[in-house]
């Protein structure tokens, strides 16, 4: 899992973004008129959208059409996948302690 | 002790996380072991230094201090390096052993995002314990704030929330 990915993701705006092009690609005068962005902010997060490979660009006539990049998002949730792994891991751990408590109780009756 | 637990591993009780609303999520998992048992781990200090910070995610609980009442403060502070933990905090809302307890939690790195109110339901059915985590943040943006950034310094208190987001990206 690329770092940059989630770093991109961690700025409230392009999170913004990134839930706007769920919908389906769209030009970069559309998304900063939707979210109330500067033209000018709007095109700084999708550079670094673009960046990170979570969007693309294609020209489109006279437009900058931006859409979502599956790949990254399933990269992310496979990381996320090992990251469940810390309730997990958590909750094993009360596993043994509650194992631990349960037998004593139980030698304390 | 040690073939105890083997079976216990055997039949191991599902962790499921879901994304209940645009400001919840919810984690549920079974114990078993009846409801006082699971409580008093989540509860006392010597127990819950234990399992809170895994042994195998190399991190430390260093301060775990509580004032188990209502009003009453907590503070718990792990990660790797003592001198700049992380740090979560908040004050108990209800305390009603063994059944509830509800608590806010600010995570004092990004403060910004408010206090979550997490609620932890331990409902005894036949000698075992099924554990509702309900956490509520004070936006949507919070969350999804919290997620993002929280995932960026690999931190966990956000990070089955943010696999509930882009489940939902998908």
């Amino acid at each position: 899992m690329n770092p940059q990915t989630l770093a991109a993701l961690g700025e409230p705006n392009r999170l913004r973004i990134i839930e706007l092009l769920r919908a389906g690609p769209r030009p970069v005068n559309d998304i900063h008129v939707r979210l109330k962005l500067r033209q000018s902010q709007a095109s700084q997060h999708l550079k670094v959208l673009k960046a990170v490979g979570l969007v693309e660009m294609e020209p489109r006539a006279q437009q900058r059409l931006y859409s979502l990049r599956a790949e990254p998002l399933k990269q992310l949730h496979e990381w996320l996948d090992r990251y469940r792994h810390i309730w997990e891991a958590r909750f094993e751990e009360l596993d043994e302690i509650v194992e631990e408590l349960k037998q004593k109780g139980q030698s304390d009756a | 002790m040690r073939e105890a637990t083997t079976s216990e591993r055997i039949t191991r009780n599902e962790t499921i996380v879901e994304r209940t609303s645009d400001r919840e999520l919810t984690v549920t998992r079974t114990f078993n072991a009846p409801a006082h048992i699971v409580f008093d781990a989540w509860t006392k200090p010597e127990l819950l230094k234990r399992w809170w910070a895994p042994k195998s995610f190399g991190v430390t609980l260093f301060e775990c201090a509580q004032d188990l009442r209502v009003g009453g403060a907590y503070r718990f502070a792990f990660g790797r390096d003592p001198k700049n933990p992380e740090v979560f905090s908040g004050r108990y809302l209800e305390v009603d052993p063994p059944s509830r307890l509800v608590f806010t939690q600010l995570y004092e790195r990004m403060s910004d995002i408010g206090d979550v109110v997490v609620t932890a339901a331990f409902e005894e059915s036949q000698g075992r314990t099924r554990l509702t985590l309900h956490q509520l943040f004070p936006s949507k943006e919070a969350l999804e704030g919290a997620l993002a950034s929280g995932m960026e310094r690999g931190m966990r208190v956000t990070l089955d929330q943010l696999d509930a987001l882009v489940a939902e990206m998908r």
